[in-house]
């Protein structure tokens, strides 16, 4: 039988480690042991800390019996994707090349986690370095989704959704880089923010493609993802692009719900390819959304239709460059020969999975000589004109609600062999990632095959609060009961 | 790995026909305390990797943090070159793979470099020339790879990476120079420079200077460019020189044999005297450049880039001017003795002490450069400090000594601390220019040296300028030149 607290909100859990109604320990040792329970079966984790976490959270109990004031993610266990640096603890980016790869500094998150008496559970599955919409690219094993275990969780960061999901912790962080966190966030029933580009910074985060990678959080409600969000945003002298506009938000002020929030919707995106029970979904978000006050208007992204395919001119030809250090000389894996360029090329080789080889290849491509005009510039040119919709689209409304995903979850192996329609399970994420806007996935209810559906709204730079104060309405005006995942009351059973 | 061979002999007698093109790319270790993108130090000679940290050392994660030092010290360079300094400079990655290369690329700039235009006055023979620069940017140095050779020849390859990250600026001429010694004045001139601002420490030997030299020739009235080839590893000005000649000559006599230049980069080898082919134009590295997305743009504010114009130090080129116009001291000399800027301060010093500023331009050029270059020191180690030499020159100058007693007060100043006059007093050295003193010492030479007298008397007057040197012989050149000779006169006439 489950521990009951693990069903609570993080808010709440912490408010108890903080007045001494519970101990860290307590609570860390109920999620440690929902892990025993599920991981397992869940793939969640890639690495599990319960030594360290344990140390941690008697940490806290001892400070706070020292009369010490806590930290606003006191006793919380955090989960965090494996492409998040922690000092000593095994990163692997769910990638052969870094198997036995331990960092010898922290991440900023996993500082501020840290500073905020945050307790680190382990690190989480994801497809290797991030590059993926389904965690079956880990080179170790796939993440199952809690609702569904035939069907995927979604990607990049699959095995902090499903872990949040599955109450195997309160709260994990993710990364997004074209919709790493909200569409496995959408697959697996939780809130997933993905925070404008620059509000958090990304030392410590093993890059993917660097104009777009951002940390955010995953949670199974709006309040618990602005509590982890507010922990770890904010400008860091070691990320040049961190931003001193990046502000905490206000959890007083999410609970004005849609308010009187002008909400518009780019209709013309969503034609076909969006099932229809996504579209319905919308609609009812929508009545949601208005019956608190929210003006509901038509907004126009003219330019989002190119979004696919400038990403994946963009993002790969930064990946391209940033996974060119592994290459077998300073750390990871090597594979011995005595010419160095056959070390590089069969280090590389067998390192990679054929996902992160596929984008080198089309990065390295996109930037030749010859190609880098007709390629990379004129993607980065539509990449302006994206962000100037967004801006256009977003001085007449205040955000922008989207699905997050056409389809629910999908089964495995469903599109491991066709990367084309992979690629386009993140249209409705990637305008948001290139544009650099705050975007978030709420849960908005279920199919009728009981799959968690996911709605997306995309803001202005630097809005999140109004992102969450969405995702908070919708909590407080729908009338979609509470479910848990399958896979939990079979456990308890 | 083919060795390109010397040229044969006879390559020479076509050679005036052909006229080189010569362009330089000169890369400056920028003295900051810390490196470029990181906050570890930038010292030279440390234990290998023991100033490393993980941006420096690309660990997955890391991302730089741009030194506003090594942005100041750029900009102070590309001013005083007279270059435009961009007010929007973009960093970007240069991608290569190489052991010393942590990142598997550069962090450099491409398309908007930092520093366009500008120019580096240099000596061409007699004439003053000017040479263009294309552009001065800013990128990271990359790491060394030592290749130790162990047990039976096996050499293993080791990567040092306390240079990785070390700030350069990349000075690209234009194709201006034509001859090696252009090229050789070129360099002095921009370490000059760099060393007058403080900004490079400009050892070639230690590699905080280094070049590349793009080659070619074309024939004398042409006005196309011929065919270029890039020579790299040139670790001193001498081998610039001797790399450009070589190549010169090994291209005039392959056009010369009917054959045409290939594009490629030569790798010079100091000690055989020859280039090797390092790669050719189908093995050129396509770097795929494109900006860095880790930095923002560069933007500087006009008001920034105004200080730091206003408060750049004075160059070589006006401390020359100055020299020339304040102390009325000839072109030449001004060159010689503004080599440092502490040489020129240093000089100006003596003069200012001595009142005398040519005899101090010549003291300096000739007796202080040579004892230094014996003593292997610089101008600021030198024991004889300005005062002292402008006491002595003072000296000299009044008359008070000759020039040749001055000589050896200034050896006894190299090893002493004392002043010249204290010096001269110790060692007896003040002259002799009593009248009754120097006709004594006439006496003394003439009944020593019976022959050479009679000699004189027998009207031989050449012999007279040997009894002149016995007795400034007798007096340890004491006596007064011109008095001493009167006073022989005197007494040899008086022997009648």
């Amino acid at each position: 039988m489950s521990d009951a607290l693990i069903h609570e909100t993080a808010e709440a859990l912490s408010r108890s480690v903080a007045s001494g109604e519970r101990s860290a320990v307590e609570v860390t040792l109920a999620f440690l042991a929902q892990i025993e329970r599920t991981a397992g079966r869940l793939g969640t984790y890639l690495h599990k800390n319960p030594e360290e976490a344990l140390a941690m959270a008697r940490a806290v109990d001892e400070r706070r019996a020292r009369g010490a004031i806590l930290g606003p993610l006191a006793g919380l266990p955090v989960a965090l994707k494996d492409n998040l640096c922690v000092r000593g603890v095994p990163t692997t980016c769910g990638s052969r090349i870094l198997e036995r790869y331990r960092p010898p500094y922290d991440a900023h998150v996993v500082e501020r986690l840290r500073d905020a008496d945050a307790v680190l559970i382990g690190k989480t599955n994801c497809d290797e370095f991030a590059m993926g919409s389904s965690t079956e690219n880990s080179a170790y094993f796939p993440t199952r989704n809690p609702w569904d275990l035939t069907r995927v969780p979604g990607g990049s960061s699959g095995g902090s959704a499903a872990t949040v999901a599955a109450r195997e912790a309160p709260l994990a962080l993710g990364s997004d880089t074209g919709g790493s966190i909200r569409q496995p966030a959408a697959f697996c029933g939780i809130v997933g923010l993905k925070p404008t580009y620059g509000a958090v910074s990304r030392y410590g985060l093993v890059a993917f493609a660097s104009s777009l990678d951002q940390i955010g959080p995953l949670a199974r409600n709006a309040r618990d993802a602005a509590l982890l969000y507010n922990a770890i945003c904010g400008q860091d002298a070691r990320d040049m692009t961190s931003r001193s506009e990046a502000k905490p938000v206000s959890l007083d002020a999410l609970e004005r719900g849609a308010g009187r929030l002008r909400i518009g919707v780019p209709w013309e995106l969503l034609g076909e390819g969006v099932d229809p029970e996504i579209h319905a979904a919308l609609d009812k978000a929508l009545a949601v959304f208005a019956a608190e006050g929210a003006k509901i208007l038509d907004v126009k992204l003219p330019h989002a239709g190119y979004a696919i395919a400038t990403y994946y001119l963009i993002a790969p030809a930064e990946a391209s460059s940033n996974l060119a250090r592994y290459d077998g000389v300073r750390y990871g894996v090597r594979a011995e020969n005595d010419d160095l360029q056959t070390m590089y090329a069969k280090t590389r080789g067998q390192g990679f999975g054929r996902e992160v080889r596929r984008r080198i290849l089309l990065g390295t491509y996109a930037l030749s000589a010859g190609y880098y005009d007709a390629y990379y510039l004129r993607a980065q040119r539509v990449r302006t004109l994206i962000r100037r919709d967004f801006a256009h689209a977003l001085t007449g409304a205040d955000a922008i609600l989207l699905p997050t995903t056409p389809t629910p979850a999908f089964r495995l192996g469903e599109k491991l062999d066709d990367p084309l329609a992979m690629y386009l399970n993140d249209i409705f994420s990637i305008p948001a990632s290139l544009a650099g806007a705050p975007a978030l996935s709420f849960p908005a209810g279920f199919s009728a095959g009981d799959l968690p559906i996911g709605l997306q709204v995309v803001g202005r730079p630097f809005e999140e609060e109004t992102l969450l104060r969405l995702a908070r309405g919708w909590e407080l005006g729908s009338d979609v009961t509470a479910k848990i995942p399958p896979l939990l009351a079979e456990a308890d059973s | 790995m083919t060795t390109r061979q010397a040229p044969p002999a006879g390559a020479a007698q076509h050679l005036e026909r052909y006229e080189q093109v010569i362009g330089l790319e000169v890369h400056a270790q920028l003295k900051t305390d810390s490196k470029i993108f990181c906050p570890c130090s930038t010292r030279f000679g440390a234990r290998p990797n023991t100033q490393v940290c993980p941006v420096c050392l690309g660990l997955p994660g890391a991302l730089p943090v741009l030194n506003e030092r090594a942005v100041r010290f750029a900009v102070m360079t590309g001013i005083a070159v007279g270059g435009r300094i961009s007010e929007r400079s973009v960093f970007a990655r240069k991608n290569y793979f190489y052991p010393d290369l942590p990142k598997g690329y550069q962090i450099s700039q491409y398309d908007r470099p930092l520093c366009e235009g500008g120019v580096i006055d240099i000596r061409s023979g007699s004439e003053w020339k000017r040479i263009g620069l294309v552009r001065i940017h800013l990128e990271e140095d990359a790491g060394k790879s030592l290749h130790p050779e162990g047990r039976e020849g096996v050499v293993t390859t080791r990567v040092d990476l306390n240079r990785a990250g070390v700030p350069l600026i990349e000075i690209v001429s234009e194709p201006d120079i034509r001859s090696g010694a252009e090229a050789y004045d070129y360099l002095m001139r921009l370490k000059q420079i760099l060393v007058y601002l403080d900004v490079c420490d400009g050892n070639m030997e230690e590699g905080s200077l280094r070049c590349d030299a793009n080659v070619s020739v074309r024939l004398r009235g042409e006005t196309a460019l011929g065919t270029k080839t890039e020579i790299k590893n040139l670790n001193s000005f001498r081998n610039v020189e001797r790399a450009i000649a070589f190549e010169t000559e090994r291209q005039v006599s392959l056009l010369e044999g009917g054959g045409r230049i290939v594009q490629e980069t030569l790798l010079w080898n100091a000690d055989k005297g020859t280039a090797e082919t390092m790669r050719s134009k189908e093995e050129a590295h396509d770097y795929r450049y494109f900006p860095e997305p880790d930095l923002l743009p560069l933007d500087l504010d006009p008001a920034w880039i105004d200080a730091i114009r206003s408060e750049l130090p004075e160059l070589p080129h006006q401390v020359r001017d100055r020299l020339t116009l304040e102390y009325g001291i000839p072109e030449y000399d001004a060159e010689v003795l503004t080599e440092t800027r502490s040489l020129a301060a240093y000089y100006e010093e003596v003069a200012r002490r001595s009142g005398n500023p040519k005899l101090s331009s010549n003291w300096i050029m000739v007796e202080v450069n040579a004892a230094r270059n014996k003593a292997g020191q610089a101008i600021e180690e030198f024991p004889v400090r300005p005062d002292r030499l402008g006491d002595l020159v003072a000296m000299i100058a009044s008359e008070r000594i000759s020039g040749k007693i001055g000589k050896q007060i200034f050896e006894l100043m190299l090893e002493s601390l004392d002043g010249p006059e204290a010096l001269v007093q110790r060692h007896g050295l003040m002259p002799i220019d009593d009248e009754t003193a120097l006709r004594a010492l006439a006496r003394e030479v003439i009944a020593a040296n019976p022959g050479p007298v009679a000699e004189v008397r027998a009207g031989k007057d050449r012999t007279f300028a040997f009894l002149v040197g016995q007795a400034m012989k007798q007096s340890r050149g004491r006596a007064h030149p011109e008095k001493l000779q009167a006073a022989l006169r005197r007494e040899l006439e008086a022997l009648t």
